[in-house]
C-alpha cells in the first residue's frame, strides 16, 4: 500500500469529489429555486403588455426538450461503456451527449431570436425579463456542461483512454449533466406548460 | 529531520511553482494553514478600513449640524462600513479560523480540495479589491432634483445605497453612476468565494475525519463550521440570483424590482433578507464555536451539555431561514405574516438561550483561569446576552415598527456582531495564538486590550439604545441642535475612539509577540482538542501519523483520569505523553506526500473582476481578458495533477493499484 492510503479518509463511503459535487448540486437547487419562484410570482401578476403565451411555440420546444432528455440517455451509455472499459464507445457516447446538448443550445438561441423579432425583448416587461434570465441561466449551465463533456472527450482522445479515477471524472460530469436535464424538465413544465 | 520527498520535474505547459519560502510560496500555496493566515491578515486589514470608515461617521455625528462629511460622503461611508465589516472582515476572519483549525480538529492533513481552498481565498481578495476599486474608478451621482448640487468627491464615489441595497433606491434612477454596480458585482464575486469554501468544508467534515472521529466526537467549533457551511451553501444562491436581477435592472433595462415594468421592490427585500438573516448566523455561529472551545479549557471542565449545544446550533441555523421578514415589519407585508414572523423570531431565542445556559453551566463551579481569551469569552457572553435580549424586543411587531430605522437597531446589531462575533473572534485569536506562531502573546497587553475594548464598546453602543428610543434615525448625516441628542452622540464618538486605541494595543501585542514573545510550551492551555497534539507552530504535514480518537475530548482523557469524587486527576504519564507527541510531531517516520502548490487558483480568481468591469463598462476587450484568464486557469487546473508524480518505484505502485481498482469495479456492474 502506498502512503496516501495509510491515512484514513472517506468515512461516509462516498468518494470525496462526488460528495463535493452532490453538495454543489444541492446549492444549485437553491439557485434555480429562487429563479423559478420569481418567475411564478410574476407569472400570476396582471400587467399589461406581451406575455410568453403570445409568442411561444410549444411543439418546437418539445422537440428540443426531447433532444436534451435523450442526451441523458447517451450520458448513461457513455458511463456504462467506461465501466465495461470500452474506450471507443465511451468516446462516441460522450461526443454524442455533447452534440445533443449543442443542438438543444442551438434551439434555444433560435427560439430567443424568434421571440426577439416578435417584439418580446429582454426589457419588454417582467414576463420577458424573468423568462430570458431563467431559461438563459439554464442555457448557461448546458453550455458549461457541453464544454466539460468536450474537454473530457478531448482528454480521452489524447490519452487514448479514460479511467473512472481521472481528475476530470466522467461520473462527476454525468451527475452535473443529469441534474441540468432534470432542471429542464421542471422548467419546461413551469414555464411552457402551466 | 523531515523526510518530505521532492516531486520530480514534469513536462507541462506551465512550469509548476516550486518555491517553499518567500512570497511566491505564499501566493501559490494550497496549505490550509497558510491560507488561513492569509485570510486572517486580509480580513484584519479590511477590519481596519471598515473601522476607519466608522470613525469618519462618528466624527461627523459628534456634534449637531456638523459638516465634517457631506451628505453624499456620509452615505458612501455607512454603506461601505456595513458592507466591509460583514463581507470583508467578519466573514473572512471566520474563514481564517475554519481554514486553520478545521483540518487540525478532525485530525486531517488538509481540507478535501486544497486547490479549491486557495481559489476561495483568491476570489475573496479579487472581490474585495474589485469592490474597493470603486474609490478609484466608480462614480456616484444624484437623482435629478436630489440632495446634491456640489461636486461629488472621491470619498463619495463609493456605493451609497446601504449594505442592504433596497430597491428602487439602489436602482439606476435614484443611484445613478457606477458605484452601486461595483457593490452588486463585488458582492456577487465575494459570494462565489464563500460558496466554494462552503462546499469544501462540508465535504472535509464529512469525509476527512480521522479514525474514530465520529460526528458526535467532533469539537463544537467543527460543528459550528459545519452549520455555517450549510447556511452559506443554502443562503448565498438566493442573494446571488437577487444581485443578478439588480445588475440586469441597472445594466440591461429589466424591471425585476422596479414598478415601471411590473416588477416588485418588496421582492428584493424578501430575497435579500432570506439571505440576510441566515447571514447573521453565519457571522455569529463561528464565535459560538470559539467560546465553546475556550470556556471548557479555562474552566477545566468538559463542555456542559455537548449534544444540546450542537443541536441548538443546528436549530438556530434551521430556524434562521424562517425569520427573515422581521426585518420587514415596516414594509408591505400582511398582518398574518407579521404575526408569524414575530412568533418565529421569539422561537429562535430558545436554542440561543440553550447555548447561553450551557456556557454558564460550563463555567459554573469550574476552576477559572481569567486570562485574555477567557475574558473575551466571558465578555462575549455578557454582550451577546444584551444584544440577544434587545433582539427579542424586535419580535414585538408594534414596538419594532417604532424602532425601525432608529439607532436602537444600530445598538442591537452591534451588540450581537461586535460584542458577540468580534469578541468571540478576539478570544479565538488569543487562544490559538501560541498554536499559530509557537510563541505566547503578552498577557498584560492582552488584558489592557480587553478592558479598553469592553469600556469603549459599551460607551459606543450602549447610549445608542436611548438615542434610538428618543428618535434619532439611522443613515442620516446630521441632527438638529434642538433635538438634544448632542451629548450622548459625543459620548458615543469618544467610545469609538477608545475602541480604536484598543485595536492599536492589540496590533502592537500581535506584532511584538509574534517575533519576540516567549516560546510557547507544548499544549500551553492544557487543552482538550486535537489541534494541540501537534507541535506549535504546526508543521506543514499537521500530523505525523493519523491520530485515533476514542472519545469526545480524547486528548484530555489521555492526560487526565478521575478520582472517586469524579474530579480530574492528572495521570503520571501525561508529561511523558506530551514530550513524546512533540517528538513524533516533528519527526514523521514515513514519507508524507502533500498537495503541490499551484498558480491556477490565483489566475482563475483574477479573471472574475475583469468580467465584472466588462459588465459595468460594456467592454468586449475586458470581457475577453476575463474569459482568457478563466480559460487558462480552468484548463491548467484540469490538466495539472494534484500531486506531482513521485520517484519511479512509487509510481508503479500507484498505477498497479489503479488498475486493480478498475478490475474490482467492473464485474460488480455487469
Amino acid at each position: 500500500m502506498s502512503d496516501a492510503h495509510a491515512y484514513p479518509h472517506e468515512p461516509t463511503g462516498v468518494e470525496t469529489r462526488k460528495l463535493g459535487m452532490w453538495i454543489f448540486l444541492s446549492t444549485e437547487i437553491l439557485f434555480f429555486g429562487t429563479l423559478i419562484t420569481t418567475f411564478l410570482i410574476f407569472k400570476g401578476r396582471d400587467f399589461p403588455g406581451m406575455k410568453l403565451t403570445d409568442v411561444y411555440d410549444i411543439p418546437f420546444t418539445s422537440v428540443s426538450s426531447f433532444v436534451l432528455l435523450m442526451s441523458s440517455l447517451t450520458m448513461v451509455l457513455a458511463h456504462n461503456a467506461l465501466e465495461m472499459n470500452d474506450q471507443e464507445k465511451t468516446r462516441v457516447w460522450l461526443l454524442a451527449t455533447a452534440m445533443l446538448g449543442a443542438v438543444f443550445l442551438a434551439g434555444q438561441i433560435y427560439e430567443f431570436t424568434e421571440f426577439y423579432h416578435k417584439g418580446f425583448e429582454l426589457s419588454t416587461n417582467i414576463f420577458s425579463s424573468t423568462f430570458y434570465v431563467l431559461t438563459g441561466f439554464h442555457g448557461l449551465h448546458v453550455f458549461i456542461g457541453v464544454v466539460l463533456l468536450l474537454a473530457l472527450w478531448g482528454i480521452g482522445q489524447r490519452q487514448k483512454g479514460l479511467s473512472l479515477n481521472d481528475g476530470m471524472n466522467l461520473e462527476f460530469i454525468a451527475l452535473y449533466w443529469h441534474f441540468v436535464d432534470i432542471v429542464w424538465i421542471v422548467l419546461f413544465t413551469v414555464v411552457y406548460l402551466i | 529531520m523531515t523526510k518530505i520527498i521532492q516531486p520530480k520535474k514534469q513536462k507541462n505547459i506551465f512550469s509548476r511553482p516550486s518555491s517553499e519560502e518567500g512570497i511566491w510560496s505564499w501566493i501559490t500555496t494550497v496549505d490550509h494553514k497558510r491560507i488561513g493566515i492569509m485570510y486572517g491578515y486580509a480580513a484584519f486589514f479590511f477590519l481596519l478600513v471598515g473601522g476607519l470608515e466608522a470613525l469618519l461617521l462618528r466624527i461627523q455625528l459628534s456634534q449637531p449640524d456638523n459638516n465634517f462629511l457631506s451628505a453624499a460622503e456620509y452615505n458612501a461611508m455607512f454603506t461601505m462600513h456595513g458592507t466591509t465589516m460583514i463581507f470583508l472582515a467578519i466573514m473572512p476572519i471566520s474563514a481564517a479560523f475554519f481554514n486553520y483549525l478545521l483540518p487540525l480538529q478532525i485530525g486531517a492533513r488538509d481540507v478535501a480540495f486544497p486547490r479549491l481552498n486557495a481559489l476561495s481565498f483568491w476570489i475573496f481578495i479579487a472581490g474585495g479589491l474589485f469592490l474597493y476599486s470603486t474609490f478609484l474608478f466608480g462614480t456616484a451621482g444624484a437623482p435629478e432634483g436630489g440632495y446634491l448640487d456640489e461636486e461629488v468627491s472621491r470619498l463619495a464615489s463609493a456605493p451609497n445605497g446601504g449594505w442592504f441595497g433596497y430597491q428602487p433606491n439602489a436602482g439606476l434612477k435614484y443611484s445613478p453612476g457606477t458605484a452601486m454596480d461595483y457593490w452588486a458585482i463585488g458582492l456577487q464575486i465575494l459570494g462565489i468565494a464563500s460558496l466554494v469554501s462552503a462546499f469544501n468544508f462540508i465535504t472535509t467534515i464529512l469525509n476527512m475525519r480521522t479514525k474514530g472521529m465520529r460526528l458526535m466526537r467532533m469539537p463544537v467549533f467543527t460543528w459550528m463550521t459545519f452549520a455555517v457551511s450549510f447556511l452559506l451553501a443554502f443562503s448565498l444562491p438566493i442573494i446571488a440570483i437577487a444581485l443578478f436581477f439588480v445588475t440586469f435592472d441597472r445594466q440591461f433595462g429589466t424591471t425585476f424590482f422596479l414598478t415601471e415594468g411590473g416588477g416588485d421592490p418588496v421582492l428584493w427585500q424578501h430575497l435579500f433578507w432570506l439571505f440576510g438573516h441566515p447571514e447573521v448566523y453565519i457571522l455569529i455561529l463561528p464565535a459560538f464555536g470559539i467560546v465553546s472551545e475556550v470556556l471548557p479549557t479555562f474552566s477545566r471542565k468538559p463542555l456542559f451539555g455537548y449534544p444540546a449545544i450542537v443541536f441548538a446550533g443546528f436549530g438556530i441555523a434551521f430556524i434562521g431561514f424562517g425569520v427573515w421578514a422581521h426585518h420587514m415589519f415596516a414594509s408591505a407585508i400582511s398582518p398574518v405574516a407579521q404575526a408569524g414572523f414575530g412568533l418565529s423570531t421569539m422561537i429562535i431565542a430558545v436554542p440561543t438561550g440553550v447555548k447561553i445556559f450551557n456556557w454558564l453551566g460550563t463555567i459554573w463551579g469550574g476552576k477559572l483561569t481569567l486570562n485574555t481569551p477567557m475574558l473575551f469569552a466571558l465578555g462575549f457572553i455578557g454582550m451577546f446576552v444584551i444584544g440577544g435580549l434587545s433582539g427579542v424586543t424586535h419580535s414585538v411587531v408594534p414596538a419594532d415598527t417604532q424602532q425601525t430605522d432608529t439607532y436602537y437597531i444600530v445598538a442591537h446589531f452591534h451588540y450581537v456582531l461586535f460584542g458577540g462575533a468580534l469578541f468571540g473572534i478576539f478570544s479565538g485569536l488569543y487562544y490559538w495564538f501560541p498554536k499559530v506562531w509557537g510563541r505566547m502573546y503578552n498577557e498584560a497587553l492582552g488584558k489592557i486590550h480587553f478592558w479598553l475594548m469592553i469600556i469603549g464598546f459599551n460607551l459606543t453602543f450602549g447610549p445608542m439604545h436611548w438615542l434610538g428610543l428618543q428618535g434619532q434615525v439611522r443613515r442620516t448625516w446630521v441632527y438638529a441642535e434642538e433635538t438634544n441628542l448632542g451629548f450622548w452622540n459625543l459620548i458615543v464618538t469618544i467610545g469609538a475612539f477608545i475602541l480604536a486605541v484598543a485595536i492599536l494595543v492589540f496590533m502592537a501585542n500581535w506584532m511584538y509577540s509574534r517575533r519576540k514573545g516567549e516560546k510557547a510550551p507544548f499544549d500551553p492551555w492544557d487543552a482538550r482538542t486535537l489541534e494541540w497534539i501537534t507541535p506549535s507552530p504546526t508543521p506543514v504535514w499537521n500530523f505525523s501519523k493519523a491520530p485515533e480518537v476514542k472519545s469526545l475530548d480524547d486528548f484530555w482523557y489521555q492526560k487526565y483520569g478521575e478520582d472517586e469524587d469524579g474530579r480530574a486527576v492528572r495521570k503520571d504519564t501525561a508529561d511523558d505523553l506530551l514530550i513524546q507527541l512533540e517528538e513524533e510531531g516533528f519527526n514523521p517516520d514515513e514519507e508524507i506526500h502533500l498537495p503541490s502548490p499551484s498558480y491556477f487558483p490565483l489566475i482563475l480568481a483574477f479573471g472574475l473582476p475583469f468580467l465584472g468591469y466588462a459588465v459595468i463598462y460594456k467592454s468586449i476587450p475586458l470581457a475577453l481578458i476575463g474569459v482568457i484568464l478563466l480559460l487558462i486557469g480552468g484548463f491548467g487546473w484540469g490538466t495539472e495533477p494534484l500531486e506531482e508524480e513521485f520517484e519511479s518505484a512509487e509510481e508503479d505502485l500507484v498505477n498497479t493499484e489503479e488498475d486493480s481498482v478498475n478490475e474490482e469495479e467492473s464485474p460488480t456492474n455487469e
